[in-house]
């Protein structure tokens, strides 16, 4: 007799951890916009399956908790019935032995809580509320809906130049996004649900790389208006371009020497070369988009010249100054923002960090970009600092790993505390206090002090790159209505109380993405349009092709592969490389055209106007 | 040209057809519930699935279109079996009492069930059941509903009223009046255009066929019936009449052996509409009212109701004048009533139409003298009558065209067309160029409002007519969404025009929501033109020439546009 085995797992723990997987997946790829009441309900059953049945309030509670949801979805419920609800799971997740039972009661809970509103319709009405459409979840999550499924179909048929020009219809900056876009599209692909989600940006760079040069299209006959955009940045240019289309002769003034804002000053050239963002903007100013350079607002003109002179105004002036650590010794040489660092070198002007140490507080992208191009500026030893852990930071986690393969130092759960300064007022180093991370509040990790003694991290130069403000102070004098550091525009992006002025992206957003301003673009450039008593459409004679008819046999998702790290780090050239045209087809194969199969044939699928 | 392979017979088609159209042409039609031609093509009843040679998964005929080289079996094993699954799911949410669903035997369900050999259900019942208020014109039976979305797709894109709506996600999804609204709130025009499209018994109308029998049971009711233009066009269709067979006279012919106690023709009130909105725009015309904006003629009710909620600020553009149906309820229980000599609230009015919202334009009041009523007691459409005709056991072939009644005989082939997209605004010019002119215009002058094309229906035909020196600029529209995109043009200043007649269904009443219903097929053109064709072969072609409308104006109320007509036959429209 032996006394232990090795137990090796049989074929139902294997299928069933499979499917565990695919429900992952699954959820990850859950449509928005469904009954959040029914979603409840089967997320319960879920978790009364998961129950092992030992104890009263997880076996019974948890399926009594069912019921009652069940009678809500059925009509059947009363407003008592919620209070009922709500006491039960209260008393489950006080009462239940282990978290099987008090974590499925509280996740009832969290919804009675927090979309009351739906079960009090549900049963009030007696029937569901959520009429929200189940759209095609690429599109609803891409902020500027741009038609993916459309233009995966042209790059999969080999048909790039006309992907670029459907693109354009939503999104005048095919090759940025295809470099640099968030992709918040990948998110919810439905992709998710058989393997993973298509590389929907991936497919855009393709269309950008193999398309050459694509005419913009012909713009309306001229209306004889003219607008005034302020600010040459992604979402200022979409919308001059949009509006120029429109037949609005548009006039963008820039305060900085070339066009494209943080995409030429903010983000290096490694990530975005210069001379493709170039492709962009020409196209951009191929439509007759007019451009004055180096005129500062409020100090070479005023809104007032420009509401004067100009049928309608935009401003677009996006976030471009630094927020402060509020530490003494900040204005030492040697401290720069991140906005600042990357701007010089955006303007050529370099600076030579050979040998140096450099640090950089942070854990956003904008804090990625300045270690990575401090490194590629020579720097000896480069470290980021940062006060919780490496999960917790904002930057995209590709954007983290390249920096960490370039030799970049990551110093976490260390918060800035005191900066050393020599006698010449030149930085010497930081003092951060070490952390431990804490309690989860309102969804993120806290942290707070380990009570260890500081450490000392001497650095040559520090950056700091804690996030952007927007310079509202012009604005606030001429009347424009600020609050909490942002432009106040309404969601038509008009201002309330000065007609025939709007804004949009970062100014009026907050820091955000280049998807988003140019999504605020298309917003704006429509409510300009109609307010200057035009109903003007943008629109894409390009044929979709239909549909292949495929199986959808599981398949891996083609990523790009990036140059050598120890290569890459010497020189300020494009990090990515693009998908071969084989690849491309592949991947492109791999969309399930949501926009033909399902609901997107009936409803919420294909825009092919605004 | 596309080559293609279906149940092993290769056939050759033209490229962007679907698999089923091109099925259908070689003669294999391909079972199908939710698909409808250029409507509703989303692919969601998975009824007309086919095989495709080399895939797994089956792939949907109606959607797909033909690719160079394609092997597909419509009727394989794979193909039944998945396909008599999905029937058999549907049915098991679909409350199968056939016997009393007012579209037996009519039904695209039942065929397609039947025609697979579904005996047994496998599966447990599930029915829907949502309250609804029975006394609506419009009925929605959700233990019918297949969630086909034909319904929805009509109302949003022929009729662009947005009426109906998906409800819910996962299992519970549904459909339902859209924006949580009750159907009696929502901006519903009544035109019937859903409960036509319907594959099956979830919409239907409201059934007053009881009503009708029980006022000729009543003997102190005179039951006084009026069938308008269009229903002689379509009620032969389920009576196995040919077109030619199916006339006004065989119904009427009905309606008294039914025991109705007089029959009379729409066609002539028709006739009077004519008379009093013929005059009524030559009146508004020439006092330069329409300088602006045109008038609209008014004797389509699904209009009226459109009008009134979408557009409620042009509804002073409307003519007063009420119609046919109405008018003719008032000429019963006023100048009839006198004839036969009874009081008005003995005569019982009822109108065969071809037409949902009749049974609510019936709804508005009449007073005449001491009587205070409606002028239609009681709104029957084509397919009741049709119910009406079966249950009396009357076989179709033993009708015989009989005349209406007198005083009110007489119809013109003007008033006959009313019934078509068109029929209104030729009527009238008939009439105006008289009144202008004090002489007749060739009958055919003014064919040119007709839908134009020779397969379909226009959405807007416009003409201009020169009478003298004067242009009159009319256009004629039929299509609620068509009658949107005319009516915004109107409000831009883009088009000008005096004289605008409007039909709420495509094609006009001929194609109304009451008429026979023919799965997928669109009746309407056809049916027009069988009414041209009555026209052509009309005794009189002119309103101002029916002897018996003469000689009512004569007797009773003295002139177009008199002080009693204005009190009987006209009405002040107001928006809600």
């Amino acid at each position: 007799m032996s006394r232990l085995e090795i137990i090796s797992p049989n074929r139902t723990r294997i299928v069933m951890e499979g499917l565990y997987k695919d429900l992952e997946r699954r959820i990850e790829s859950s449509p928005p916009g469904l009954c959040p009441v029914e979603m409840s309900k089967a997320f319960l059953e879920l978790c009364h399956a998961q129950t092992c049945g030992k104890c009263v309030p997880c076996r019974i509670g948890l399926g009594q908790l069912g019921h009652f949801i069940e009678d809500v979805l059925e009509g059947n419920a009363t407003m008592e019935t919620l209070d009922i609800m709500e006491e039960t799971a209260l008393s489950i997740m006080e009462s239940a032995d282990c978290a099987i039972g008090y974590e499925a009661a509280n996740m009832v809970y969290k919804g009675l809580i927090g979309y009351r509103d739906d079960y009090e319709q549900h049963i009030r009405n007696g029937r569901c509320t959520c009429t929200y459409h189940q759209p095609v979840p690429c599109m609803a999550t891409c902020p500027a809906q741009v038609d993916i499924p459309g233009y995966i179909a042209l790059v999969r048929e080999g048909r790039y130049a006309d992907a670029i020009r459907l693109i354009r219809k939503d999104n005048p900056f095919p090759t940025t996004c295809g470099f640099i876009c968030e992709h918040p599209c990948e998110a919810r692909c439905r992709r998710n649900m058989v393997d993973d989600a298509v590389n929907i940006r991936g497919l855009k760079r393709v269309a950008a790389d193999f398309a050459g040069e694509v005419e913009p299209p012909k713009c309306a006959p001229s209306t004889g208006k003219k607008v005034a955009v302020l600010g040459g940045g992604p979402g200022g240019l979409s919308a001059a371009y949009y509006l120029q289309l429109m037949g609005h002769q548009t006039t963008v003034f820039e305060m900085l020497p070339e066009l494209g804002g943080m995409l030429r000053y903010g983000i290096p050239n490694y990530r975005l070369p210069k001379n493709r963002l170039d492709e962009d903007i020409n196209s951009i100013l191929k439509t007759g988009v007019e451009v004055k350079h180096g005129l500062k607002i409020g100090k070479d003109i005023t809104i007032k010249d420009l509401r004067d002179q100009y049928d309608a105004v935009l401003i677009t002036i996006g976030a471009s100054t630094d927020k402060k650590l509020g530490l003494e010794g900040e204005n030492a040489d040697g401290i720069l923002s991140a906005v600042q660092f990357l701007r010089n070198v955006g303007k050529n002007e370099i600076m030579d960090l050979t040998g140096k140490e450099v640090a950089v507080i942070g854990g956003g992208n904008v804090s990625m970009d300045a270690v990575r191009t401090a490194k590629r500026l020579g720097a000896k030893k480069v470290s980021i600092v940062y006060r919780r852990r490496v999960d917790d930071m904002t930057a995209l986690r590709g954007e983290i790993d390249g920096a960490v393969a370039e030799g970049i130092e990551l110093q976490t759960l260390k918060a800035p505390a005191a900066i050393d300064v020599d006698e010449n007022n030149h930085v010497k180093g930081i003092y951060v206090t070490p952390q431990m991370i804490s309690e989860i509040r309102d969804g993120r990790a806290s942290v707070k002090p380990t009570g260890e003694k500081d450490i000392y991290i001497p650095c040559d130069v520090l950056i700091v790159a804690i996030g952007q403000n927007i310079e509202t102070r012009h604005f606030e004098e001429s009347g424009v209505q600020v609050s909490r550091g942002k432009i106040v525009a309404t969601s038509t992006g008009a201002l309330a109380n000065m007609p025939g002025v709007f804004a949009g992206g970062d100014c009026a957003s907050g820091p955000a993405s280049v998807i988003k301003a140019i999504a605020a673009a298309k917003v704006t450039a429509a409510n300009i349009d109609e307010y200057l008593g035009y109903r003007h459409e943008i629109s894409c004679e390009v044929e979709i092709p239909e549909p292949r008819l495929d199986d959808h046999k599981p398949c891996g998702r083609v990523n790009l592969t990036e140059r050598e790290a120890c290569e890459r780090v010497c020189d300020f050239e494009g990090v990515e490389n693009c998908m071969t045209e084989n690849e491309a087809k592949q991947e492109a194969g791999r969309c399930l055209r949501c926009d033909h199969f399902g609901y997107g044939i009936f409803k919420g699928g294909r825009e092919t106007l605004w | 040209m596309v080559n293609i392979t279906i149940d092993n017979k290769k056939i050759s088609v033209e490229e962007n057809t679907t698999i089923m159209e091109a099925a259908a042409k070689n003669g294999i039609p391909i079972p199908k519930l939710c698909y409808l031609k250029g409507i509703n093509e989303i692919a969601a009843c998975r009824v007309c699935v086919v095989e495709l040679e080399g895939k797994e998964k089956l792939i949907t005929s109606c959607n797909t279109v033909v690719e160079e080289g394609m092997v597909l079996y419509t009727n394989s094993p794979k193909v039944r079996k998945h396909r008599k699954t999905t029937v058999e799911l549907l049915l098991s949410q679909h409350d199968c009492s056939c016997v009393t669903c007012s579209r037996s035997g009519n039904c695209s369900l039942q065929k397609v069930a039947n025609d697979l050999n579904i005996i047994d259900i496998p599966y447990k019942q599930e029915i829907e059941r949502q309250p609804w208020n029975k006394e609506f014109p419009l009925i929605r039976d959700s233990s019918k509903c297949i969630k086909c979305m034909r319904c929805v797709q009509v109302c949003d894109k022929v009729q662009g009223l947005n009426v109906w709506d998906v409800e819910g996600t996962g299992s519970r999804t549904t459909v339902n009046v859209a924006g949580q609204k009750s159907i009696e709130e929502a901006d519903c025009s009544l035109c019937g255009q859903c409960i036509t499209h319907c594959p099956v018994g979830a919409l239907r109308v409201r059934d007053d066929t009881e009503k009708v029998w029980n006022a000729i049971a009543d003997k102190d009711k005179i039951v006084v019936v009026q069938v308008a233009p269009a229903v002689r066009a379509a009620w032969g269709e389920e009576l196995g009449l040919k077109p030619e067979e199916a006339t006004v006279g065989k119904i009427l012919d009905a309606l008294k052996r039914m025991g109705a106690d007089y029959v009379f023709d729409t066609t002539f009130s028709a006739d009077l509409t004519i008379m009093e909105e013929g005059n009524e725009f030559i009146k508004r015309f020439t006092n330069g009212e329409l300088k602006e904006r045109p008038m609209f003629t008014s004797c389509c009710p699904g209009w009226i109701r459109f009008i009134k909620s979408q557009f409620p600020h042009m509804v002073k553009q409307l003519s007063t004048a009420k119609s046919p149906q109405q008018m003719f309820g008032a000429v019963m229980k006023t100048y009839f009533a006198k004839k036969i000599d009874v009081s008005p609230d003995k005569i019982y009015t009822v109108s065969v139409m071809p037409c949902v919202s009749k049974k609510g334009e019936r709804e508005m009041e009449l007073f005449y003298e001491e009587y205070a009523g409606h002028d239609i007691d009681a709104v029957i459409t084509t397919r009741e009558l049709i119910k009406m005709i079966r249950s009396a056991h009357i076989s179709p072939d033993t009708l015989t065209d009989i005349e209406s009644d007198r005083p009110m005989q007489q119809g013109s082939g003007a008033g006959v067309i009313f019934g078509v997209t068109g029929g209104v605004m030729e009527a009238a010019l008939r009439s105006a160029y008289y009144l202008v002119k004090k002489e007749n215009p060739p009958a055919d002058a003014f064919k040119s409002v007709r839908n134009s094309t020779t397969e379909g229906i226009d959405g807007v035909v416009e003409a201009d007519f020169q009478i003298d020196d004067i242009t009159v600029r009319t256009a004629v529209v039929s299509g609620l969404g068509n009658t949107r995109a005319l009516l915004k043009k109107i409000e831009r200043g883009e088009v000008h025009y005096d004289f605008v007649e409007v039909m709420a269904c495509p094609g006009g009443c001929v194609g109304g929501g009451g008429q026979p219903i023919h799965d997928g097929e669109e009746l309407a053109f056809e049916r027009g033109k069988n009414l041209y064709y009555l026209d052509e072969n009309a005794n009189i072609r002119f309103s101002h020439e029916n002897q018996d409308i003469i000689e009512m104006y004569d007797e009773f109320f003295e002139a177009p546009m008199s002080h009693k007509a204005h009190m009987l036959l006209h009405t002040e429209h107001e928006a809600h």
